[in-house]
């Protein structure tokens, strides 16, 4: 049974169809790209899993559960968890607490635990922190040590990329959505977090759909590519097929002229 | 050079048009009924006075920032000096000139028809009983002098210029509240022919205001040279004796504390319940604006809602059938108002920011309405309000009188204080924060954005309502014109004023809101008018608030965080802050 799964799902902004009955599945542990030309209906696509738009009509099943309705908040106690095209991080707060409200959904106390300080209160404060900490050594030393209290927006643009993704992963994630996560980094940090995304697979078990532009990373990284243009997926398949398909060529360089 | 007298030019213009401003609605010859010091300067001349001080310094200090640099010869020094001095001067001129202007066209044409406070004893004051001309000249020889003076202060050296600030604000603070001392004075048994050297009724004698002065610039001159070295020194101590050390300010501030309404005596208690009772209103609206980032306009309506419920509850007036102890009604108190908080919580989840402002206006005036409606006169006692409502008894002990209110709203803002700073590092602090931070992300990071918005409404109102029980006891009688959009604004720009999110700043900007204007009662008048101008000087000169939260000042100043020491110590020198007080 694949791990996320949509049937028929469509989503209208006005006149425009951004997501055109789209049906496609991603099954547990893989790691799969989504491509396509600007405006084809990608971001959309995430906002539509994560619950930020309700969609028009169809149906997205994860784990078993119709998403149909659902808050974001508790789809992400399902166990989706994404990151933003555009860094979106709770700037005033430090690294850690960034990374300590992502487990929420996790964990439990309330008003009256904090204001008692009760024994389980005080354990699972620190069993949040504890958990932060060991999230954000994933990205070796680069967040670590003094980072832990500095506040997010004091940190270098590939940092808050890579804070957003621990973030995202402290939620205890099944599925990873992320949103073009190499977007403007450098050729050596993108070849970084090419790795780090095989690594979060193999080591922590995520399964993984990520949105990307620079193809030696969808070439490098995923083991299965969809592409969608205009909201429809016009090809899915590894990277060797989808290159040589004619429906993706036309979509990212326009159609031959004999055809037109 | 150009650029110096053009800034000195345009702060005096400005300086000048607030002085003709607060001269000609009147308000620099209601403060003259009482004076700063007896005989030398009354609190109307004073507020001129530091408005002209104040231009000089500010001229001052923008045109020295980068005139003197370190390491360069005492001539040049005091080319700067005579530079700045000049300048502040300059500024200092054009001020009066605008004062000067008032009293020569005031004595050709009778502004008195459109500008009814432009009085023949405003003029007199301003020309100091002189004729037109003499008085207009000495007028500005005056502004020049002050204005130089001020510019002055500013040339000298951060060690002798910091204890003059701090006198000098000193003694304008204690001026303006020498009631607050005579009253403490005679509270703590100092015979009054002995205290009227210090402090007569109409202000500070000489005596008293050069004592005062000193003081403050001992405390100062202490602080500078001590301060350091004593720290230093505790924390060499082994562990126990700094718990000594802990242990002993702790429980001097606790018995100060407890011995304030004792202190300052009856009058000033009275105020000290109000402050009181808008800084529990304070703690919980820091969390409905604060923590959570819902801007809320209505907050008086839970004020009301507790105040009203407790009047119901425990009020031997025949509107109300029941009536139990004020123990007794208090759960119930801070339920119905939390259910409150609940009803004007659950419609405006969806809205954000201006929207939820304006509606949240509303329900505040909703509140009054409805208390003052003729519908539910037989329950709420429409115009006539409630009344007959009893003080509160503890055993035996019946807590009445300001005096002993004070432990009342002492211990219910102590709790609030509490919660607050118990809440802050917690699971529901930081989903708050991320809401208030990013509505969105925080909702797909898991945070149930609908819980914890209608959790930080209903706790807000709880909290108001524990002020508003407070309040009705205090009247013994409540009425819906008391529950009107001012206690909302006021509420709101004291949370601004003091700092939001800033739990400190909530007690500050009681004391500075709420506190001076009750007791300067010639303020009453101008209050609404030096909110505005207070609250337009603060996010101009420190949007952080008085004593920010280092997140909010983080937050507006995040551009300047890359910036370094030199700048950072620049600005410290000159904003003054409430340290120096």
């Amino acid at each position: 049974m694949p791990l996320l799964e949509t049937t028929q799902l469509t989503k209208d902004f006005g006149g425009l169809r951004a997501i055109n009955s789209l049906g496609l599945h991603i099954d547990q542990g893989e790691i799969v790209s989504l491509i396509g030309p600007n405006g084809a209906g990608k971001t959309t696509f995430f906002n539509l899993i994560t619950g930020l738009y309700p969609q028009n009509t169809g149906d997205i099943i994860f784990d078993g559960h119709n998403l149909k309705g659902m808050p974001p908040s508790s789809i992400t106690k399902l166990g989706i968890a994404r990151t933003f095209q555009t860094v979106r991080l709770f700037n005033n707060m430090t690294v850690l607490e960034n990374v300590m409200v992502a487990q929420h959904s996790r964990t439990k106390s309330g008003v009256f635990g904090a204001i008692l300080q009760t024994a389980s209160f005080r354990e699972e404060e620190e069993m949040i922190r504890e958990k932060a900490k060991e999230v954000l050594s994933f990205f070796g030393s680069k967040l670590t040590g003094y980072r832990f209290d500095q506040p997010a927006s004091m940190l270098s643009y590939a940092n808050r990329r890579r804070l957003e993704i621990a973030r995202a992963m402290a939620t205890e994630a099944k599925l990873l959505l992320l949103d073009e996560p190499t977007a403007g980094m450098n050729p050596r940090e993108t070849q970084d977090l090419a790795e780090l995304i095989g690594k979060m697979r193999d080591e922590k078990g995520f399964t993984i759909l990520f949105i990307e532009h620079d193809m030696r990373v969808v070439k490098g990284v995923s083991e299965r590519v969809i592409v969608l243009d205009y909201g429809q997926l016009i090809a899915e398949g590894n990277y060797e097929h989808i290159s040589q398909n004619d429906r993706v060529l036309e979509a990212y360089l326009g159609k031959k002229a004999e055809n037109a | 050079m150009f650029n110096n007298v053009r800034l000195a030019l345009k702060l005096g213009f400005y300086g000048g048009i607030i002085a003709l401003f607060i001269s000609v609605i009147g308000m620099v010859e209601t403060f003259d009924q009482r004076n700063i010091i007896n005989g030398v300067v009354s609190i109307g001349l004073g507020v001129l006075l530091i408005n002209v001080l104040v231009i000089g310094y500010q001229t001052a200090a923008r045109i020295g920032k980068g005139l003197v640099q370190p390491g360069e010869n005492g001539k040049q020094t005091a080319r700067a000096r005579a530079i700045v001095i000049g300048n502040g001067s300059l500024a200092g001129a054009v001020v009066s000139s605008w004062l000067a202007l008032l009293v020569l066209v005031e004595s050709q044409i009778n502004l008195r028809s459109v500008l009814i406070n432009v009085s023949p004893e405003l003029i007199s004051l301003l020309t100091f009983g002189l004729e037109t001309g003499a008085g207009a000249l000495l007028l500005l020889f005056l502004g020049t002098l002050f204005g130089g003076l001020g510019a002055f202060t500013f040339s000298l050296p951060s060690r002798v210029r910091r204890p003059l600030v701090a006198g000098l604000m000193w003694l304008a603070f204690w001026g303006l509240l020498s009631g607050v001392i005579r009253t403490t004075l005679s509270e703590i048994g100092i015979p009054s022919v002995v205290a009227k050297l210090f402090v007569k009724i109409e202000g500070l004698t000489p005596l008293g205001a050069v004592i005062i002065f000193l003081l403050a610039i001992a405390i100062n001159l202490g602080n500078q040279r001590w301060r350091e070295p004593l720290i230093e020194r505790i924390t060499l101590l082994p562990p126990t004796r700094q718990r000594y050390f802990r242990f002993g300010t702790w429980a001097l501030g606790i018995i100060l504390l407890l011995a304030l309404p004792w202190i300052v005596g009856r009058v000033t208690s009275d105020t000290l319940v109000l402050v009181g009772i808008y800084i529990l209103m304070g703690f919980g609206l820091n969390i409905v604006v604060g923590k959570a980032g819902l801007l809320d306009l209505g907050y008086v309506a839970f004020f009301a809602v507790g105040a009203y419920s407790t009047a119901i509850l425990t009020s031997a007036d025949e509107i109300s059938a029941i009536q139990i102890s004020f123990w007794a009604a208090l759960p119930i108190i801070v339920i119905i108002t939390g259910i409150a908080g609940l009803l004007v919580g659950a419609p405006v989840l969806r809205m954000r920011g201006d929207y939820l402002a304006i509606v949240t206006l509303g329900f505040g005036e909703i509140a009054r309405f409805i208390a003052l409606s003729d519908w539910f006169k037989p329950w709420l006692g429409g115009a006539q309000g409630v009344i007959n409502i009893p003080s509160v008894a503890l055993g035996n002990f019946l807590i009445v009188g300001p005096q002993k209110l004070y432990y009342l709203i002492l211990a219910f803002a102590l709790f609030a204080l509490f919660i607050s700073r118990r809440l802050d590092k917690s699971r529901v602090g930081r989903a708050w924060e991320a809401m208030r931070e990013d509505e969105d992300v925080a909702e797909t990071m898991g945070v149930n954005t609908i819980y914890y918005k209608l959790l930080a409404f209903a706790m807000g109102a709880m909290i108001a309502s524990l002020g508003g029980a407070v309040f009705a006891v205090k009247l013994s009688a409540i009425f819906p014109h008391s529950f009107n959009v001012e206690v909302s604004i006021t509420a709101l720009s004291l949370l601004i004023i003091g700092g939001i999110g800033s739990l400190p700043g909530v007690v500050v900007g009681a004391f500075a809101l709420v506190g001076i204007p009750e007791l300067l009662r010639e303020f009453s008048e101008y209050r609404l008018l030096l909110y505005g101008a207070v609250l337009i000087i603060m996010m101009i000169v420190r949007p952080e608030g008085l004593v920010p939260s280092t997140r909010r000042a983080r937050e507006l100043h995040e551009d300047e965080a890359a910036q370094d020491d030199w700048l950072k110590s620049e600005t410290e020198r000159n904003i003054i802050t409430p340290a120096e007080l």
